[in-house]
């Protein structure tokens, strides 16, 4: 058996899920981990910085983070990634509700027992 | 405790979403309302220009569909029906629920209409000061189509306490829809905040229709949701003393647990703290959740502020065309024959000097992740397809050009590479919209209340 405090890296979606939502040409995505354990671990990882870098060649401007402990989640603001928006973008997606995956692709690096199998259980 | 249910979350929900709803309400008992949120942020500028070509039209087209199955049991059982069916035209919309209330021998049903949101003849736009998730957008004075300030929950409360079984509205507060109804049975005061963002919080919770049940949410394998083409649409139990429960629809799929709640509560919100609405500001920071049986999740910690001084209003511009074209590969070297239709493509647009923007995507390698340059169909360096769709999308400010540009997709079935097929073009009219912050004083709701007979 794998040793279940390892620690494996990755995407994102095997640790959280989440939501993307727009409002002009600005988008939210909240990120919230499966279980309370991974929260930590996530608000060290899943930094403005590196969301910024997701989104830089659609040339998002700025990232904001809000924390909500309470739910184990975050709502992470990204400012002018929308190329337009709804009514402005060329993009098929102009809502941009596509791209809470697209963050839920980021790599992060968790012990193996916080993983959640596509059975739709955490791994043990 | 009283109950309210969403019947649609956007206009072109599910149809046959608000009957089980109903069917719900009647069975707890008890008194409930039911109410449909049906106007995106540019729907009443496609509603204004179905009413240029038709006067008499510029309201929900699914309108009669929705309420058929539940006009008669709403009326029987006082069961009060609010909902932005109105878009560009709230008379016309009460018109065809008179004709449609004749039809079902309603002759009586109390109709309300809230009107006053349309503020183009007493604004001057141009001297409003711009809402600042919007500021970088350029409108270039291209001309107005619809100017709509989001009214609050005091109208349709006026209607009701004027014994309005449904009231139409237009442009208002997604989550006064949901709030008013509740002020009108509480009786709460316009500066009760803390009950304003309760009764507000359930608007935001259930405004979305199947989002806080499980419709945006499954993901399969890791959430996963009974009958998911048969999601019940969510219903929120509102005691007086301030406890709120969201559960939904009996007898259906979908469900309401911690997860998809979370979800919700955040999505379209930017700071948490500071979620504003025209009744209230909602502060969600300190909002926990409990699980409490099936299907049933208690909303804990709602606490509200003051509403903002000025309303926020929506003003949506004529945008100039789009144009889109696709065409499909299949099966060895598609990729390369996609990337040169890409190449084709923009290389036509340049010889022919048409004055579009242009985006190509390459769908089952990025398409919507994408940016405009295709960044990452570029850069792709995996495996082959089997099958892939190439998206030509262009814009610009004449009809004619795009539509050239876009055609320049449809050539491609005699011009382009070996194996294209299933070639299809369209253009569209685009509308632009700008948000603005409108001093209350300048915006004045009007209400009316009237037998079904007295419409017509």
């Amino acid at each position: 058996m794998a040793n279940p405090e390892e620690l494996v890296t990755v995407p994102l979606h095997a640790v959280a899920h989440g939501r993307a939502g727009d409002k002009g040409n600005r988008l939210n995505v909240s990120v919230i981990a499966y279980i309370p354990e991974a929260y930590a671990l996530l608000a060290a990882q899943v930094t403005p910085e590196r969301v910024l870098a997701l989104f830089a060649h659609r040339r998002a401007a700025k990232v904001t983070r809000y924390d909500l402990p309470l739910l184990h989640a975050f709502n992470f603001v990204i400012d002018d990634v929308l190329e337009g928006g709804v009514n402005g973008s060329l993009n098929l997606d102009g809502h941009g509700k596509t791209n809470s995956f697209r963050l839920l692709s980021l790599p992060v690096e968790v012990p193996r027992q916080m993983v959640r199998s596509p059975a739709g259980k955490t791994a043990s | 405790m009283f109950r309210i249910g969403n019947g649609a979350g956007f206009s072109g929900d599910r149809i046959d979403a608000p009957g089980p709803v109903v069917d719900t309400l009647i069975a707890r008992g008890g008194p409930a309302a039911i109410f449909f949120e049906v106007l995106g942020e540019r729907t009443v500028a496609l509603a204004q220009l179905e009413k240029r070509r038709d006067p008499a039209r510029g309201f929900e087209p699914m309108l009669e569909r929705l309420l058929e199955p539940i006009l008669e049991k709403c009326a029987r059982h006082g069961i009060s029906i609010i909902g932005n069916f109105g878009a560009a035209n709230p008379t016309g919309a009460a018109r065809a629920i008179s004709r449609l209330a004749g039809r079902l021998g309603l002759e009586s049903l109390r109709i309300g209409v809230v009107e006053g949101d349309d503020i183009r003849e007493q604004v001057d736009i141009a001297k409003l000061e711009v809402y600042e998730a919007d500021a970088a957008l350029d409108q270039g004075g291209s001309e107005i189509v619809s100017a709509n300030a989001y009214l609050n929950a005091q109208p349709i409360v006026e209607a009701l306490r004027a014994r309005a079984q449904i009231v139409v509205t237009g442009r208002c507060g997604d989550p006064s829809l949901a709030l008013a109804p509740l002020i009108h049975h509480y009786g709460w005061a316009e500066d009760d905040w803390a009950h304003l963002a309760l009764g507000s919080a359930v608007g935001h919770l259930l405004e979305c229709g199947s989002q806080v049940t499980g419709g945006v949410y499954y993901d399969p394998g890791y959430k996963d949701i009974p009958d998911p083409a048969n999601i019940g649409f969510p219903i929120a139990e509102v005691g007086a003393d301030g406890r709120m429960v969201i559960t939904k629809a009996e007898g259906t799929g979908g469900v309401v647990n911690l997860q998809v709640v979370k979800e919700q509560l955040i999505y379209e919100v930017h700071d948490p703290a500071n979620y504003i609405t025209p009744d209230v500001t909602l502060d969600f920071s300190g909002v926990s959740l409990r699980q409490d049986g099936t299907d049933r999740v208690e909303v804990l910690g709602v606490r509200g502020k003051p509403a903002p001084e000025r309303l926020k209003a929506t003003v949506c511009f004529e945008g100039g065309w789009l144009g889109e074209g696709e065409i499909s590969v299949a099966g060895p070297n598609c990729l390369a024959r996609a990337k040169s239709i890409a190449e084709v493509l923009l290389e036509r647009l340049r010889r022919r000097q048409l004055k579009v923007q242009a985006r190509v995507d390459l769908i089952g390698i990025a398409s919507v992740h994408d940016d405009d340059s295709g960044t990452l169909w570029r850069s792709y360096a995996g495996p082959e397809p089997a099958d892939i769709r190439v998206r030509l999308a262009v814009a610009g400010a004449a009809q004619d050009e795009v539509d050239q540009a876009a055609r320049e997709v449809l050539a491609l079935l005699c011009c382009g590479p070996a194996g294209s097929g299933g070639a299809r073009w369209r253009t569209t009219q685009r509308i632009r919209t700008q948000s603005y912050l409108v001093p209350r004083a300048s915006v004045h709701p009007r209400v009316s209340v009237k037998p079904a007979g007295e419409w017509r």
